[in-house]
């Protein structure tokens, strides 16, 4: 296989559109990424030939639904290399998430911690406040480095025998950074704590091997990952997810039901009460069979070197810094900087008026923004998809927001 | 391009930083974040009779926002609650939330109409003077 960032463009037909006379220079994929057609057309054929509720019905559409949500399973756990059975299907990460704080977090006793780092987006922070609320959980926070990396020598000397969990970005959405993962399960074992990893912005970027991690939990986005809205992933160890009540009730999740007593379905069915995202399941199934038709080996030196050619164009420009890591080791193409005298609004706003889509804010990051004390960053986010002309149009706009805006 | 966003009269508005700072000792202040985009303005009055006798704001956000609390400050001194809301009427009517001619000085923000997820960048300052004058 070879890599030809043409090939994959034509792909995705919502980068071929012209917008108020310019081309679409998408990079705001850390939000949202793109859908291929290969995903379109499998939520299509669904939808037009096999719609119908799933495991329940014996007609022949529902034996359709059914065949294809449980492939898109099988798809979903080779991609990162697990047993289906441990695959289970939610609303999206930040549900993934709360299921395991709700869940496994109801088997965690007052006093017990957690550890979450500096970085952390909200959607791994919050559900985990909630749960201190409920039970009496501690939490105590990594720092992350003046290069925005996860400061893992501070790691040690937050560790106790009451440490059940450490729960870190496997890529930061604002930086980058790649955690060191092995670093992290190697300390977490000297206490007995569990590893999750929220791979929301990791995904995107090839497929994992999560047996060979030695980790616990793990999660991810959809719509990230090139598939629909309104499907996510849990991942956990079958013998994680044995232990674990259910964090929804009603039907599916269930083994008999009576008034006096109910007893659940076994994992994952476990955790996926009522019907479930049947036509986005379908579509990451689709758009993880995608992803494995790409060579990432090229396709990631193609993003990387689009992040060095961001690198070196925001050097030119007079006030401009980038937020986290100068090199492109150990990160992914997640990109942050700054505009001296420039709110990152207003640099997004300005880029917006030149075709370029990118995020600014906190993103979802308010700890982190306020450890650097910034009011936010601007992030160029980067799929396979993108080439030269997004990043050279991204150039022009800051170079103009720079001349006009202070 | 259609770079119609930051015309020069809002961006001058930013510049001017009208009222920017603290007061030494205010009547009363409030702070509003507006936790979509993260800004934040912090609003200090000093107020007698019901009226605002002097005005300072601290804002930690866009352009927008800047050059509205700016804006905001240019014509605040002398008028009590009532008159802050008719303000606030010009800067919605610049914005297209309300129907009528926007006054001086918010007439300026009418570019951003168009721009729905900025408006309450314009509006942050507003909600801040607000609860301080409550």
């Amino acid at each position: 296989m070879s890599f030809d960032v043409n090939t994959v463009r034509r792909q995705f037909p919502i980068l071929s559109q012209i917008i108020d006379g310019q081309p679409v220079h998408y990079l705001d994929n850390g939000a949202s990424a793109q859908t291929p057609e290969a995903v379109l057309d499998a939520v299509r054929t669904y939808e037009t030939t096999s719609r119908a509720n799933v495991l329940r019905g014996v007609h022949r559409l529902a034996e359709r639904a059914t065949e294809a949500y449980e492939n898109a399973r099988v798809e979903v756990a080779n991609f990162l290399s697990v047993d289906p059975m441990e695959v289970v299907f939610t609303g999206g990460c930040t549900a993934a998430i709360n299921l395991v704080a709700y869940s496994y977090g109801s088997l965690l006793k007052p006093g017990d911690r957690i550890i979450l780092s500096e970085l952390e987006h909200h959607s791994n922070i919050v559900p985990w406040q909630l749960l201190r609320q409920r039970s009496g959980i501690e939490i105590d926070v990594v720092p992350v480095t003046v290069n925005g990396r996860i400061d893992l020598n501070a790691l040690p000397r937050l560790l106790t025998p009451r440490t059940k969990l450490i729960s870190l970005a496997h890529v930061s959405n604002v930086t980058g950074t790649l955690v060191d993962v092995h670093a992290v399960v190697t300390l977490a074992k000297t206490v007995g704590a569990k590893v999750m990893l929220d791979g929301a912005q990791r995904i995107p970027h090839g497929p994992v091997d999560l047996s060979a991690m030695g980790i616990d939990f793990y999660v991810f986005a959809g719509h990230k990952a090139y598939g629909p809205n309104g499907i996510g992933v849990l991942w956990a160890k079958a013998e994680h997810l044995e232990a674990m009540p259910p964090f929804h009730g009603g039907g599916s999740m269930i083994g008999r039901v009576t008034f006096a007593e109910t007893t659940w379905a076994p994992p994952p069915r476990r955790f996926e009460a009522g019907t479930p995202p049947i036509g986005p399941a379908i579509g990451l199934g689709a758009a993880c069979q995608w992803m494995r038709t790409l060579d990432w080996k090229e396709a990631h030196a193609h993003e990387m070197a689009l992040v060095e050619r961001l690198m070196d164009g925001l050097q030119k420009i007079d006030g401009a810094t980038l937020f986290g890591p100068g090199s492109t080791q150990n990160r992914y193409p997640v990109v942050s900087f700054l505009l001296e005298g420039v709110h990152p609004h207003d640099v997004a706003q300005t880029l917006d008026s030149f075709g370029v889509a990118v995020r600014a804010g906190h993103h979802c990051c308010q700890p982190l923004m306020d450890r650097f004390d910034l009011d936010g960053t601007t992030r160029v986010s980067i799929a396979p998809y993108n080439d030269n002309t997004d990043i050279d149009a991204l150039l022009t706009g800051v170079q103009h927001a720079a001349r006009t805006l202070r | 391009m259609t770079d119609q966003l930051y015309q020069d009269r809002i961006v001058a508005l930013a510049k001017a930083k009208t009222g920017a700072g603290k007061l030494a000792s205010p009547t009363r202040s409030a702070r509003r974040d507006n936790p979509l985009c993260g800004d934040r303005v912090v609003i200090d009055v000093k107020v007698d009779n019901g009226k605002i006798a002097e005005i300072a704001h601290q804002v930690r956000g866009c352009l927008l926002c800047q050059a509205s609390a700016s804006a905001l400050a240019s014509v605040a001194v002398g008028r009590n609650a009532a008159g802050i809301e008719k303000v606030r009427l010009d800067a919605e009517r610049a914005i297209g939330r309300e129907e009528g001619e926007a006054g001086e000085p918010f007439a300026a923000f009418a570019p951003v109409r168009s721009h729905k997820s900025r408006h309450e960048c314009v509006l942050l300052p507003f909600e801040a003077l607000k609860e301080a004058l409550s």
